[in-house]
């Protein structure tokens, strides 16, 4: 009896205090806000219109084009943008390096949050979208297909971080005993979603391999899948650099006591990561090229624009990485990560839409309501984050 | 054990063997059934357009008036509202017309990458569509060689339109509608295999009059519709690029590796931060700080 007193006490107590952590803080009259409010509001209404009147009435995919910057930006390249949270927890937890130890929650709260709208953003792509349950649940199982293990490992390891997560939310919700059991799950978490992040980075590879007519040769190899995944480490190399830059501006009174010098390692080291990750993945793009004889085709615009992408957005950063982290020269280790990321959302655009029946003369390009509602999607993740980490102990540790 | 007992234990074993596998084949046997497809002679068809009419009308779609629609003047692809068209191309060998609709893979590419099975590979042959599984997710689109699935659109709650060989009559023991209205022959209804003699017939008895392809026999792994030509395939809107490896093949090695990893990778990694922790305790225990 005493015991259920107690905890309906101490639900009674989250409750409340969720209630109060829910308002608002500070001055909400930021520019952030004063350009991402609107977006939201527009993107909203565009959603109405989709879902009433269909796809087709907001985007400008047709027969020969079934898949927009909806899927090319917001699930391929933003999972592919995501992976630096299972690179992380790689790093911290399999192979104990405790340098990264600190910048372990603010990555696997940007992972998660980023499978959440990104993969969430499937949903807005879907025709029938009543029906996401039927991979699931049910006895629909395509059990030969790469998009049904995709959207397993998809469902699989957003569970997984969240529970990578769960102590952060625990502790910030006081409840000692819960952080103590979900902080002990974390290394086979982090084990499992490792496991999970191989496969399906690859898998978003392995989704287009059935497209080889319709792709680019320049683009397309039998090794798609390991591309994608050796590229996705370097991208959330160069995502967790990128973010960590604007988080440092953004939220710098949050930081507290955290070692300036501290960072700087951590953020050399990283860079270390993605120059030879990068160089991995460089070397690899040039054993294809040289096994499937693509000289011939490097000599009209498509060639330039792969070789822009090849050279120019990852050989010249991959460099610069490297150069910077000799010369402890962390301005040049910023825009290597821009160019970085430049490069992996060109390479997943050139996959799932630009190169994709090149050969066409009426190619698709995405409607102003498609981005509109792309830039919500962003938009409404950059809010949660902002919420979630002003208000839990996810940048500093108390 | 000895040569002798060995004689004897393999013989036992395999006289109470090979009789159950006579036994197994032949229920195989009795079990199997032929995969059906249609045959299309484009050197017979006229451009009437009778089975454009016949499909639509058979499954509620859009019905074209081939009076007046004048439709064969520039070439088209089906649509979300007709599961077939009839084009028109102008060849060495004067006008061809050249019906289009799903080829029923015999190992389909959609049927492949479908994660619902909404996208199915019937047992008689058709590839069919189930819309109380479809999520929309269109990479059946992506995936089609052909170009074959399309989707609604404009609606609230999109289909996935396609010829289905009409599976519903087949049940029914009649033949496709198509195949029905064709007042020339240009279609065969029939068992893929019985189709192929027919049609090798056909190139065999006037060589001068067909190119000795028959189109569907290796594409894409072989599929259901079979088209005879009078012209090469490529003048008359066939993509001959698509070789003959059947399209779910793409993705197999991919799919035998994902049990590898998924097992693999877990032992690999529990094994190294083992690893890993014992270094610690080993530095600890020998009184060694850390840093």
């Amino acid at each position: 009896m005493n015991n259920a007193a107690v905890v309906t006490g101490e639900f009674n107590r989250v409750v409340r205090f969720a209630w109060q952590e829910l308002k608002p803080r500070g001055k909400w009259l930021t520019p952030f806000n004063v350009i991402s409010i609107p977006i939201i509001l527009i993107g909203l209404v565009i959603l109405y219109f989709r879902f009433v009147y269909g796809i087709g009435f907001v985007t400008n995919l047709n027969q020969y084009y079934p898949l927009g910057i909806w899927i090319g930006f917001d699930v391929v390249t933003g999972v592919a943008l995501a992976g630096g949270a299972y690179v992380i927890t790689f790093v911290v937890y399999v192979m104990r390096m405790d340098k990264y130890h600190s910048i372990v929650r603010v990555t696997v709260l940007n992972g998660l949050l980023a499978y959440v709208f990104y993969a969430g953003a499937l949903t807005l792509d879907l025709g029938r979208p009543w029906h996401i349950v039927n991979p699931i649940i049910g006895n629909s199982f395509g059990y030969n297909s790469v998009l049904f293990l995709v959207s397993w490992h998809f469902l699989l390891y957003m569970l997984t971080m969240a529970l990578e997560f769960s102590p952060v939310v625990a502790e910030w919700a006081q409840l000692e005993k819960a952080r103590k059991f979900l902080a002990g799950l974390t290394l086979g978490a982090v084990i499992f979603g490792i496991t999970l992040s191989i496969l399906h980075q690859s898998g978003l590879g392995a989704l287009f391999l059935m497209a080889k007519p319709k792709i680019h040769p320049l683009w397309y190899s039998e090794f798609i899948p390991i591309m994608f995944f050796v590229s996705s480490v370097y991208a959330g190399l160069s995502m967790i650099i990128f973010e960590g830059t604007i988080s440092h501006k953004v939220f710098k009174d949050l930081l507290g006591g955290q070692d300036h010098h501290r960072y700087e390692e951590i953020v050399l080291g990283l860079g270390k990561g993605a120059a030879i990750t990068m160089f991995v993945y460089y070397f690899f793009q040039a054993l294809i090229f040289v096994h499937e004889q693509r000289w011939q085709l490097i000599t009209d615009a498509w060639g330039y624009w792969y070789l822009f992408e090849i050279i120019g957005l990852v050989l010249v950063p991959c460099f610069m990485f490297a150069y910077a982290v000799r010369n402890r020269n962390l301005g040049i280790i910023k825009v290597a990560s821009v160019l970085a990321l430049l490069g992996i959302i060109l390479n997943r655009l050139n996959v799932t839409v630009i190169a994709y029946r090149w050969y066409d003369i009426d190619k698709y390009y995405p409607s102003w309501q498609e981005i509109v509602v792309t830039l919500m999607v962003v938009s409404i993740e950059i809010w949660v984050f902002r919420w979630i980490v002003t208000r839990m102990p996810v940048l500093s540790k108390e | 054990m000895d040569r002798r007992q060995f004689f004897i234990t393999s013989a036992t074993v395999a006289a109470g063997v090979i009789p159950n596998n006579n036994l197994k084949a032949d229920n195989a046997r009795k079990e199997s059934k032929e995969f059906v497809g249609v045959l299309v002679d484009t050197t017979r068809c006229i451009g009437c357009r009778s089975c454009e009419v016949a499909c639509s009308a058979a499954w509620g779609n859009f019905v074209p008036d081939i009076e007046t629609d004048n439709a064969l003047e520039k070439i088209r692809d089906t649509s979300d509202k007709q599961y077939t068209v009839v084009n028109r191309f102008n060849t060495e060998k004067g006008e061809v017309f050249v019906k289009r609709q799903c080829m029923h893979c015999w190992q389909a590419a959609c049927v492949a990458m479908c994660l619902v099975n909404a996208m199915f590979k019937t047992k008689e042959g058709p590839v069919t569509w189930n819309g109380d599984k479809c999520l929309g997710c269109r990479f059946c689109m992506v995936a089609c060689p052909f170009d074959i699935p399309k989707a609604e659109y404009l609606s609230w709650n999109p289909r996935i339109m396609k010829c289905h060989m009409c599976y519903e009559r087949l049940q029914e023991g009649k033949r496709p509608a198509c195949v029905e209205a064709c007042p020339t022959d240009t279609l065969m209804f029939g068992q893929k295999r019985e189709l192929m003699e027919i049609a090798r017939h056909r190139v065999y008895s006037h060589p001068d009059k067909y190119v000795h392809q028959i189109y569907g026999e290796h594409e894409v792994g072989g599929t259901g519709w079979l088209y005879l030509s009078a012209v090469p395939f490529e003048q008359i809107g066939f993509r001959v690029d698509l070789g003959t490896t059947p399209y779910p093949e793409y993705t197999k090695n991919f799919l035998v590796s994902v049990p590898l990893v998924l097992f693999g990778v877990p032992a690999f990694l529990l094994g190294l931060s083992e690893l890993t922790d014992r270094k610690k305790e080993v530095r600890e225990s020998e009184g060694w700080t850390n840093e």
